[in-house]
């Protein structure tokens, strides 16, 4: 009985695992690294993209910008890097890890956003209301948009009360969980999300004026090992389109 | 899921194979050092999994001497790949497989193996008909225990696999991924699924265990 089980184990196990690493013929798919505002946008977008290419599948992972720097800076095998920020693309491509120069696409705007409250009436005021026990910021370390909570918090001189009341979230689709659970009682949160049915549904928000933090510029930039990759260039090429640039304005970007 | 079976599936196999005699050996060595050497091989048991999984990913990188070796002369890239994360694997759930086994083969009566020898087996014949059938049930908790904590592994995979789909997505980082997105309906059916399946593991282990213990007594 026991020889049956090495050899069904032995059997079962790393054969599957390898059927996956066949190159399929034709152009190749591309698996984008994308910061967590673009979700919903970029979900959309992909779909369609898929639809009109259905030769070369794109896919998307979504995170923290910093995480996929820090991946990328180890090598993470992502076609694209669609980041919040625009410093992390520079960085890579000052470490020779691009194909070419970052290109940026959109403007990042935030919102106050609450499940329970009402921040439209109020604005950052709301914050101090007794009510709010804790604050979802995205974490500065690695978020862009962490960062510009920070500012935002900074420029209506609130940090140092928020201060002990923020929850951290790995990137700004976690804050938004925070959120959007209650666990958080208010959030500093990206727009693009906000503008999601899944959101809409379930709180109001105050959408915080540019003039509280530097511009959250956003670029992408196609790594190193997708240069040649048709694929990679016809989806650059597809993110300046018409197409591309309304429904990123639909979900709150600037241009 | 698919991923996540043949990652814990390929683990556990491969676990048995260097878990048995590096077992048998911490079994029968009386040396002073062997403190040391059970520490080593028990220290996942209290390290963060995250801890395992940066040392690694900063060793297969292509910025380190290792990462480097393997990258240029072997052509095996580790980070983000399936082998990456089975290695992960390998590490993070040894003391499952090693410990039972340990275990078994010290429960072992020594006059059992020497009876085999003077009778003139060799070592091997030993160990495969007397020592690996004297310790079924403990080969079969290493294996379970081995399988089942490989299912639920997520600090080693979120550091060096990179949620990638079909390649090093498993099911705990997908519930991870899910939940993210605001997907509640879709991380409860990965969840309930591992929840599920781990419940079955280990309600088969000890349905098994009660039998065999019955049947011995």
């Amino acid at each position: 009985m026991l020889r049956f089980l090495f050899a069904l184990l032995l059997l079962s196990s790393c054969l599957p695992a390898r059927a996956g690493g066949l190159a399929p013929a034709g152009p190749a798919p591309i698996t984008i690294a994308a910061a967590a505002d673009l979700k919903y946008v970029l979900d959309s977008l992909v779909t369609i993209f898929n639809r009109q290419h259905p030769q070369g599948k794109v896919t998307v992972v979504y995170g923290s910008s910093g995480k996929f720097y820090e991946q990328l800076s180890h090598d993470a095998p992502f076609d694209i890097f669609f980041s919040a920020d625009s410093d992390y693309p520079q960085r890579l491509q000052q470490m020779g890890r691009t194909a070419g120069a970052p290109v940026p696409y959109a403007l990042g705007r935030l919102v106050l956003w609450s499940k329970k409250l009402n921040p439209s009436a109020k604005g950052l005021n709301t914050l101090l209301d007794p009510q709010v026990k804790r604050v979802a910021i995205a974490n500065p370390a690695h978020a862009p948009y962490g960062r510009k909570a920070e500012e935002v918090l900074r420029h209506y001189k609130l940090y140092d009360q928020v201060k002990p009341k923020l929850v951290l979230g790995e990137n700004i689709g976690q804050t938004a969980q925070y959120a959007v659970t209650g666990a958080a009682d208010v959030g500093l949160l990206a727009y693009s999300l906000a503008l999601s049915p899944e959101l809409r549904r379930a709180g109001q928000f105050y959408l915080i004026p540019t003039t509280a933090h530097t511009p959250l510029q956003q670029s992408y930039v196609v790594l190193k090992r997708a240069s040649g990759n048709a694929t990679a260039s016809t989806f650059a090429t597809f993110m300046a389109s018409p197409v591309a640039r309304q429904a990123l304005k639909k979900y709150g970007f600037g241009l | 899921m698919r991923l996540t079976l043949a990652l814990a599936a390929c683990t556990t196999a491969l676990l048995l194979l260097l878990g048995l005699p590096l077992a048998y050996a911490l079994a029968s060595w009386r040396g002073r050092l062997k403190p040391l050497a059970e520490a080593v091989v028990s220290l996942p048991l209290v390290l963060p999994p995250t801890v395992i999984g940066f040392y690694l990913l900063v060793a297969f990188s292509d910025s380190s001497a290792l990462g480097r070796f393997l990258i240029e002369k072997l052509g095996v890239s580790l980070n983000f790949t399936f082998p990456g994360i089975l290695l992960g694997s390998l590490v993070y759930s040894l003391p499952f497989m090693v410990q039972p086994l340990q275990a078994g083969f010290g429960q072992v009566p020594r006059s059992l193996r020497e009876a085999a020898y003077t009778l003139g087996k060799s070592r091997l014949t030993t160990l495969w008909r007397v020592l690996l059938p004297n310790i079924r049930p403990a080969l079969l908790n290493g294996m379970v225990l081995t399988f089942a904590h490989t299912l639920g592994e997520f600090g080693v995979v979120l550091m060096i696999g990179g949620s990638l789909p079909g390649r090093t997505r498993v099911a705990s980082i997908a519930i991870y991924d899910e939940v993210q997105s605001l997907h509640y309906a879709q991380a409860n059916a990965y969840a309930f699924t591992l929840l599920g399946v781990a419940f079955v593991i280990l309600v088969a282990l000890y349905w098994f265990t009660r039998r065999n213990a019955a049947r011995l007594s």
